[in-house]
């Protein structure tokens, strides 16, 4: 594995909400290569995208980072991202690590124009004057593969369809030349032809641009077609780490399993009858003892009913947190 | 496409004015024979002949609304009875003082309003929060007769302050304009501290800190603006408010306006001067309401689409 730029340790982020605490994100762990790409995959709420949003140090008011490293490598070393005040932290955000996100309707503001919203870190951050960011604004525009970027800089989100606000939302996460892309859920909301394109573009860009990429979804297709490696995370915690191929080859963790198991098969595959995972994700109020999976579990014995099972390893760079691990 | 949205608007005024003047019309026959009320108890037949001959009320209801009309179109709401000169010029004349008194309230409600509902929404939840947003639901159930009493009862009589009543001087303008403003401004504190609160959760404003921009920036640059059409919209629905609570303002300080001018004249049953103050304060509220949705339009791109 290249040498890694974003290095998190044991991230365990906390909220506070009306019903009491809970931890959204528990002990997380992961690397991402400078120039690869990481897809951390789950169902909803299992802290996928609270983990991103605690690397940007963007986490709602009621989330705390209660302990963990984040380890980036800057340019003048490495700084522990979790250690930042805000005014530093302005400077990473854009500059250093960008986000794009699910909806592309919402991530823009309605009411100004697209160009005021590319112009905008290019101002602030990069300190262009207006003419400069205009041009700048529009390579960006014909980088993300945006017919007539001089219209569409004048245009305002709601005239342009779902791909295109996606494109704009890319062209900005890239504006100032990001070394982490962080995409959460990119594609989930565009039509299944659109996504495919967008995909197409980030891979395009990752490549021309040297980025690296945190992918987050729960679409294990998108991981299989563009990750590195892949982590998988199940009621806040990561369950299984694994190059992208060895996971589909050899998943260690029944939860990836049944998350393998209840893809649709390719066209080349016999058609069969997706299986779903039995049961509803654990809710965060009340974990259940042990390995927050067993409950769901096909293969749950007792041991995995008692304690939190430790990291075993089935490969190189491949480890999962189950008992039966090596089977 | 902004001149042609007006133009049309502007082309419906007149059907908003019919109903106006036959809502008005209506109601002024309803409540007795403005007549009887008018004239005094040592009347002559003769001056009650004459009066009901002036006013049309010989003739069906019909014929005297399309009277009313024909008038109408010309400017003419008819001579005031207890003022010398037409009923348009007697109700013109007081427009300034209302314009005066209902602009200065209305400037310092959305100055104030806003502003607290900007520190509440910023601090939620916080001391300063919580002792804005308690006075403003407190002064929302305040009725204004009650508060325009306690303020000339403290200001005026106690303290000599300011004058109980008058017009001319600044001085005249402060209790007044206090009194109309604190009508609308708990209103727009709790209204613009909501929208800003669900602005704040929308997803463009975590675009606009993943760029890099401080909260302050994102509050000035990207939340603001949004929450202006929202603001607006409530002050286009309080403009009627605001025309109400001036006619009372005005009766309780003696302010020479509309108002004031139009209680009057319904006691006396000075129809034509009712007719035309009601009148204008229509034309008022929807040439206001036209201004509001016309810079609703200037704001929000989506609007201007549809």
């Amino acid at each position: 594995m290249a040498p890694a730029l974003l290095s998190v340790r044991n991230l365990t982020v906390a909220f506070d909400t009306r019903r009491g605490p809970f931890d959204a994100v528990r002990d997380v762990s992961f690397d991402v290569g400078a120039g690869q790409t990481l897809g951390v995959v789950g169902e909803s709420g299992s802290g996928k995208s609270v983990t991103a949003m605690a690397l940007m140090q963007l986490l709602p008011d009621t989330a705390t980072l209660t302990s963990g490293t984040i380890a980036f490598a800057g340019p003048s070393g490495s700084r522990n991202l979790a250690a930042l005040g805000e005014r530093e932290m302005q400077k990473v955000r854009g500059r250093e690590i960008a986000m794009v996100f699910q909806d592309p309707m919402a991530s823009l503001n309605p009411i100004l124009t697209v160009g005021h919203q590319i112009m905008e870190p290019l101002r602030l951050q990069m300190g262009l004057a207006k003419a400069a960011a205009r041009a700048r604004a529009e390579e960006l525009l014909a980088l993300v593969r945006i017919p007539s970027p001089g219209d569409i800089l004048r245009a305002y989100p709601h005239e342009l369809s779902g791909g295109m606000r996606q494109r704009v939302m890319i062209a900005i996460a890239l504006s100032c030349g990001p070394k982490l892309l962080i995409a959460d859920e990119p594609t989930t909301a565009l039509d299944v032809t659109t996504q495919a394109q967008i995909l197409e573009l980030l891979r395009d860009l990752q490549e021309r641009l040297h980025m690296s990429v945190l992918l987050i979804t729960h679409d294990l297709g998108v991981v299989a077609e563009f990750a590195d490696d892949v982590m998988v995370m199940y009621a806040g915690r990561t369950v299984e780490r694994s190059p992208v191929q060895a996971l589909f080859d050899k998943p260690g963790h029944p939860y990836t399993e049944g998350l393998l198991n209840s893809m649709p098969p390719l066209e080349d595959e016999d058609p069969e009858v997706l299986q779903a995972i039995e049961g509803n994700v654990a809710s965060p109020f009340a974990l259940p003892p042990g390995c927050a999976f067993h409950p769901r579990c096909p293969y749950a014995f007792d041991a995995c009913r008692q304690a939190l099972p430790p990291f075993a390893a089935l490969g190189e760079g491949h480890e999962a947190a189950c008992l039966r691990v090596p089977c | 496409m902004i001149l042609r949205y007006i133009l049309r608007r502007l082309a419906f005024l007149p059907l908003t004015l019919l109903l106006v003047a036959l809502a008005t019309f209506v109601v002024l026959r309803l409540t007795g024979n403005p007549v009887d009320i008018f004239l005094d108890i040592n009347r002559t037949p003769e001056q009650v002949e004459a009066l009901t001959q002036r006013l049309h009320l010989d003739l069906p209801i019909p014929a005297q609304f399309l009277i009313f009309l024909r008038d109408l179109l010309h400017g003419d709401f008819g001579e005031s009875l207890q003022f010398s000169g037409s009923a348009a010029t007697v109700v013109w004349d007081r427009a300034g003082a209302t314009f005066q008194l209902a602009g200065t309230a209305l400037g310092l409600a959305v100055l104030l309003g806003v502003t607290g509902g900007i520190v509440c929404a910023v601090w939620r939840d916080r001391l300063v929060d919580t002792i804005i947003s308690s006075i403003a639901v407190a002064g929302q159930s305040m009725p204004s007769f009650w508060l325009g009493m306690l303020l000339i009862e403290f200001f005026a009589l106690q303290m000599r302050w300011l004058p109980t009543s008058g017009y001319g001087e600044p001085r005249h303008l402060v209790l007044p304009a206090i009194t109309l403003a604190t009508i609308l401004l708990p209103n727009f504190v709790l209204i613009t501290r909501t929208s800003i609160l669900e602005l704040m959760g929308e997803q463009f404003v975590v675009t606009g800190r993943s760029k890099g921009l401080s909260r302050g920036r994102v509050l000035i640059t990207h939340i603001l603006p949004n929450a202006i059409n929202p603001v607006l919209s409530f002050l286009g629905i309080q403009i009627g408010t605001l025309m109400a609570g001036s006619i009372i303002t005005e009766t309780i300080y003696a302010w020479p306006g509309v108002g004031r001018l139009l209680i009057g004249s319904i006691f006396k049953r000075d129809v034509p001067v009712v007719e035309a103050a009601v009148f204008f304060i229509a034309t008022t509220i929807a040439l206001a309401n036209l201004t509001v949705d016309v810079l609703q339009m200037l704001i929000d791109p989506r609007i201007r689409r549809s």
